[in-house]
């Protein structure tokens, strides 16, 4: 028998934490929200500075991803023109499950101030939103709230959901 | 008493009009009143039916017959000197007179002087690209039939350069709704979900005020979310406030009010 062997039962107790796999699993994924790059408008400005080192995006495990095959959350940034609604779709496909969506700014959450023929009247008629964003555009401090509402919303979710055919919109 | 107005939506509407308003109009000057512009007019009338000319704030403004446009344009560029064309589009006087108006502004750089050369085309008549003589005609009479639906001879990519290629109708057009016609507002819903998707997803809502919290089929509140139209139920307020939950989350920085700090100036 080697030496150096500790007898946990008599130093420090055992090292063992009993938990659920439904919180291990999600407390992992929620901080770890990779979020895929999606600057349309002027919000992409503030989203790219909270990923910058002054509001620091990263310590919250949120790194931003330039495929969609490796985000998780994708953040809506601007305004939506109907000519890229099909693309945002196609984008938000092609994503891995599990997968979120924040709505950042009015434009994206109901049109904005465009109420016009060539703006899609809010992201949430062509993809499911979970978090939507007021503002215009919102402060950094804002879009990292918004990153905290959704890890609360993950951690609350359990962790092998059967795959329900998903509401569209 | 004064009289009843209907005061429905009284906000959207002007509730100011002038009846005894006059459009400004800018002082016409001859065009013999400045001696280059003289000299321009002279050259291009010689070979050309000009329909009228004048001078209007510093700038001639020649108008012509649409079908001699190009051969105006090279004249104007090889002869006189304008060598950029600026800007060029078309308005939309169908309405009024079942015509497009034209309209080119020149620049003489050597000179230090503009133009504008104007035409009236016919709802159904097509104008001659100047693709030839300007390279910057290029892409503006894409968009002059993307948004008017001017149609132009001898482009050689005439296609739709704002508005997806699908798309129905030219919304610069006056009879053209500003948030669209039928196609225009099912666009996105028609080409990803198919026409039968319309009654799932309803039509465009623009009420931004509409907030129903017992609506939870499109409305959750933070800190009081419950599923997808299931009853709503009612929580102290500051579960809003939280950033994580009570007991914290392991190995993360628990974040509340009470750590937070504000500083008083930038550091």
């Amino acid at each position: 028998m080697a030496q150096h062997k500790v007898n946990y039962l008599q130093e420090g107790g055992l090292p063992v934490a009993l938990t659920t796999v439904d919180k291990l699993v999600q407390w992992g994924r929620s901080n770890s929200l990779w979020a895929l790059t999606y600057g349309l408008a002027c919000c992409a400005i503030e989203m790219m500075a909270s990923g910058a080192s002054r509001y620091d995006f990263d310590r919250f495990g949120t790194i931003f991803r330039a495929s969609p095959r490796q985000a998780d959350v994708m953040v809506v940034a601007g305004t939506l023109t109907k000519k890229h609604a099909e693309f945002i779709r196609r984008l938000y496909d092609q994503m891995a499950e599990p997968k979120w969506v924040i709505s950042m700014g009015s434009c994206a959450n109901t049109g904005g101030m465009f109420n016009t023929y060539a703006t899609v009247q809010g992201c949430d008629r062509v993809i499911p939103v979970d978090i939507y964003l007021p503002g215009c555009a919102p402060r950094p401090e804002t879009l990292q709230y918004a990153v905290m509402m959704l890890q609360k919303k993950i951690r609350r979710e359990s962790a092998f959901q059967k795959l329900k055919p998903k509401r569209l919109v | 008493m004064r009289r009843y107005t209907d005061k429905t939506n009284a906000q959207a509407k002007s509730y100011h009009t002038d009846r005894f308003y006059q459009v400004p109009q800018t002082p016409k000057a001859a065009v013999d009143s400045d001696e280059i512009f003289a000299a321009d007019y002279k050259s291009l009338s010689a070979k050309f039916d000009i329909k009228d000319a004048y001078i209007e704030i510093g700038q001639l403004v020649v108008i012509i017959d649409p079908k001699d446009n190009k051969e105006v344009m090279t004249h104007l560029r090889d002869k006189c000197g304008y060598t950029f064309l600026s800007e060029m589009s078309a308005m939309d006087y169908l309405a009024k007179d079942g015509e497009y108006e034209i309209f080119y502004q020149l620049l003489a750089m050597k000179k230090r002087k503009r133009m504008r050369v104007k035409c009236r085309l016919k709802e159904e008549h097509a104008i001659e690209s100047l693709y030839d003589v300007y390279k910057s005609a290029d892409w503006a009479e894409r968009e002059m039939f993307d948004m008017l639906g001017v149609k132009v001879n001898n482009h050689p990519y005439m296609k739709r350069i704002l508005m997806p290629e699908d798309w129905e109708g030219h919304p610069l057009l006056k009879t053209y709704p500003l948030v669209g016609d039928e196609a225009g507002q099912w666009y996105e819903i028609d080409k990803i979900f198919g026409k039968e998707y319309r009654d799932v997803v309803g039509p465009e809502n623009r009420d931004t005020k509409r907030i129903d919290p017992k609506d939870t089929k499109n409305f959750a509140r933070i800190g009081h979310e419950v599923g997808y139209g299931e009853k709503p139920v009612s929580k102290p307020d500051h579960a809003y406030d939280e950033f994580q939950e009570e007991g914290g989350v392991p190995l993360i920085t628990r974040f509340t009010k009470e750590n937070q700090k504000t500083l008083k100036e930038r550091k």
